[in-house]
């Protein structure tokens, strides 16, 4: 694949002492959204978090954009364009919405184009601006993830990377959810979607990889990967 | 004030008013804040001299103190209250801005380097209190350093090594060479002089007599407002928006592109640049310093009055730091007259009943207000989303 934004090359992740990730490839295409699913444990929270320049890999490349990822630490990596919504939504309760949005644009500087984001999103998430004062603490679980997702979004990001956005919401909640992702894809950004929710994401993906105890088994366009047998029985239930 | 209130409150009495007003908040909001600015600094300027008819020249003294110790706390209140950081030492950066000026504004050195220094160093006050700032700063980021890592329980207890360390070096640093005079101390420092004019003496100006303590009042004052408006800015910035995030949650803050460790690095140093200031402060106001000053127990008074205050909230530390700075005093003055004509004798002395006092306070604080005593910010956005909740 010529044109990936993101290349994964025989990557291995250590973990706690435990080598979580053993090796595995992954390539996301310009404005293409991959799904990453598999079980617990398998691998797909530390691989988003080496990613996003929280863990340091043990061996492998990364490359970005043509140029090797791993150089940078975190905090470059969001100026450059990469943006993490983490597990658990991890947002700051004791600021209002409108502060958490801004922190999303803290690598920033031009301050006329943040607040028009600032307001694009808030048209994405109309819920958010009702609210935009109070804290994002007191939010219900799928706002708050709607606040996850605005933030990362903030920080103009070309490539998304989205870590279980389903876990502990509502049925509607996370209806509309994927249904956000599916118009944020739309526009034309590449997403990295990793999900239990296998059916779901596999839903909205163009591609998919599966990933069991540290490594990719199978990787297939969504919909193949959807109706294989192998699928249908481990993850699908049924 | 419209016209409809104006009304009330003649009706119900203008006091009624004012604290229902006071209650609701409404007062800061709704009317002439410029004329409540007013009130203060006129209330504040005329504070030394209320307090000294009414309570006496040693109340003012009190007061001065309460000063120093409200710009300590808005110092940890940065620390702790932004950005997170549970620090126990604190009293550290005290300890270091005082002993920067015990040395640079004292004749004690003349005798460690008779040649270099053969009256000792005196430097102006102007030249020292920045300068112990960046000191202290400088202890700040030393301290940072090595715990960036570090959350929670075990930076706090690092940080509490670290204050005791500072202590010790106090007190024993008086051999080989003697820098610090040991537990003795180091007494005689210059009082803080300012355009040729010496705090320590009595002034008078427009035929107002003002004493060494108005002027240390007066000075303080200005001190403690400088540091109350850097705090506030702060606050509002995107420095303190990131502070506040790393409190909240660190990862995240890291996945939003905070270079954390040089923000947890900053937010020790200025912590640390008020200690020092205020420390600074304190040891020409003494005119003398020594290890026995700067315990642990002091660390705690001054993390007591943010979180009894209100953690984060700049009007809240000022109130806990003004409440734990005078009860101690309030105490002293009160518990033995009031045991002596009760039992006829004094059964617990002051000094034990502060600390049961402040144990009793903590627990209610904690029980009743979890937030501290004014948690402004947190308690306003509560209520917004209770008045949006209803309209839903």
């Amino acid at each position: 694949m010529t044109d990936a934004i993101l290349k994964i090359r025989d990557l291995h992740i250590s973990y706690g002492g435990i080598r979580a990730v053993k090796g595995i490839t992954l390539d996301i295409a310009h404005g293409e959204l991959v799904a990453l699913i598999g079980s617990n444990g398998a691998g797909k929270t530390t691989t988003l978090k080496m990613l996003a320049g929280l863990l340091k890999p043990v061996s492998g490349s990364v490359d970005y954009d043509g140029r090797s990822l791993l150089d940078l630490p975190a905090h470059q990596r969001v100026e450059r364009g990469i943006a993490l919504v983490p597990e658990g939504r991890g947002i700051f309760a004791r600021l209002s919405i409108a502060e958490n949005l801004l922190m999303g644009a803290y690598c920033r500087h031009d301050k006329a184009e943040i607040a028009s984001d600032l307001q694009r999103m808030y048209e994405l998430f109309p819920r958010l601006y009702e609210r935009k004062e109070q804290l994002a603490g007191t939010l219900s679980g799928g706002e708050q993830q709607m606040v996850a997702m605005a933030r990362a979004l903030m920080s103009r990001p070309r490539i998304l990377m989205l870590d279980e956005p389903s876990m502990g919401l509502a049925p509607l909640m996370v209806q509309k959810i994927f249904q956000t992702i599916s118009e944020i894809s739309a526009q034309g950004m590449s997403i990295l979607l990793v999900e239990q929710n296998a059916k779901l994401a596999l839903k909205v993906a163009s591609r998919g990889y599966v990933m069991e105890s540290g490594k990719i088994t199978l990787t297939d366009d969504a919909d193949s990967l959807l109706a294989s047998d192998a699928i249908q029985h481990a993850y699908l239930g049924g | 004030m419209s016209r409809r209130s104006l009304r009330d409150s003649l009706r119900f009495g203008l006091l009624a008013t004012l604290l229902r007003e006071f209650y609701t908040m409404n007062f800061f909001t709704k009317h002439n804040s410029r004329l409540l600015f007013w009130l203060m600094l006129a209330a504040l300027v005329l504070l030394p001299f209320v307090t000294d008819a009414l309570l006496g020249r040693g109340w003012v003294r009190i007061v001065d103190f309460a000063m120093l110790y409200i710009m300590l706390a808005l110092g940890l209140n940065i620390v702790v209250g932004y950005a997170g950081l549970l620090d126990l030492g604190y009293i550290a950066f005290f300890a270091v801005g005082a002993y920067c000026y015990a040395l640079t504004g004292s004749p004690h050195l003349a005798a460690a380097f008779p040649t270099v220094f053969p009256e000792g160093i005196h430097l102006p006050f102007f030249i020292v209190l920045p300068l112990a700032a960046l000191v202290a700063g400088g202890f700040g980021v030393l301290l940072g350093a090595p715990t960036l890592r570090l959350r929670g329980d075990y930076l706090a207890i690092v940080t509490l090594g670290f204050g005791e360390i500072i202590r010790i070096f106090m007190n024993n640093l008086n051999a080989p060479i003697n820098l610090t005079n040991g537990p003795q101390g180091i007494s005689r420092i210059d009082p803080i002089t300012i355009v040729g004019v010496s705090l320590n003496s009595t002034q008078s100006l427009f035929g107002i007599t003002l004493p060494s303590v108005h002027l240390y009042f007066y000075l303080f004052l200005t001190c403690t407002a400088v540091v109350v408006f850097i705090s506030h800015r702060l606050e509002r910035s995107r420095i303190g928006r990131a502070w506040m995030a790393i409190r909240e949650d660190e990862v995240a803050a890291t996945a939003m592109g905070l270079n954390t460790r040089n923000l947890k690095l900053l937010a020790f140093a200025m912590g640390a640049m008020f200690g020092g200031v205020s420390g600074t402060l304190f040891a020409g106001f003494q005119g003398f310093v020594s290890p026995e000053s700067f315990s642990l127990m002091e660390s705690i008074m001054v993390l007591c009055m943010v979180v009894l205050g209100g953690m984060g909230n700049i009007s809240g530390v000022i109130l806990g730091g003004i409440l734990l700075a005078l009860l101690p005093e309030i105490l002293r003055h009160s518990v033995v007259p009031i045991q002596q004509s009760l039992f006829g004798k004094t059964l617990i002395d002051p000094e034990s009943l502060r600390m049961l006092l402040f144990g009793f306070a903590l627990i209610a604080v904690m029980l009743y207000r979890p937030a501290g005593l004014w948690p402004s910010r947190l308690r306003k956005r509560e209520l917004q989303s209770d008045e949006t909740a209803e309209t839903v």
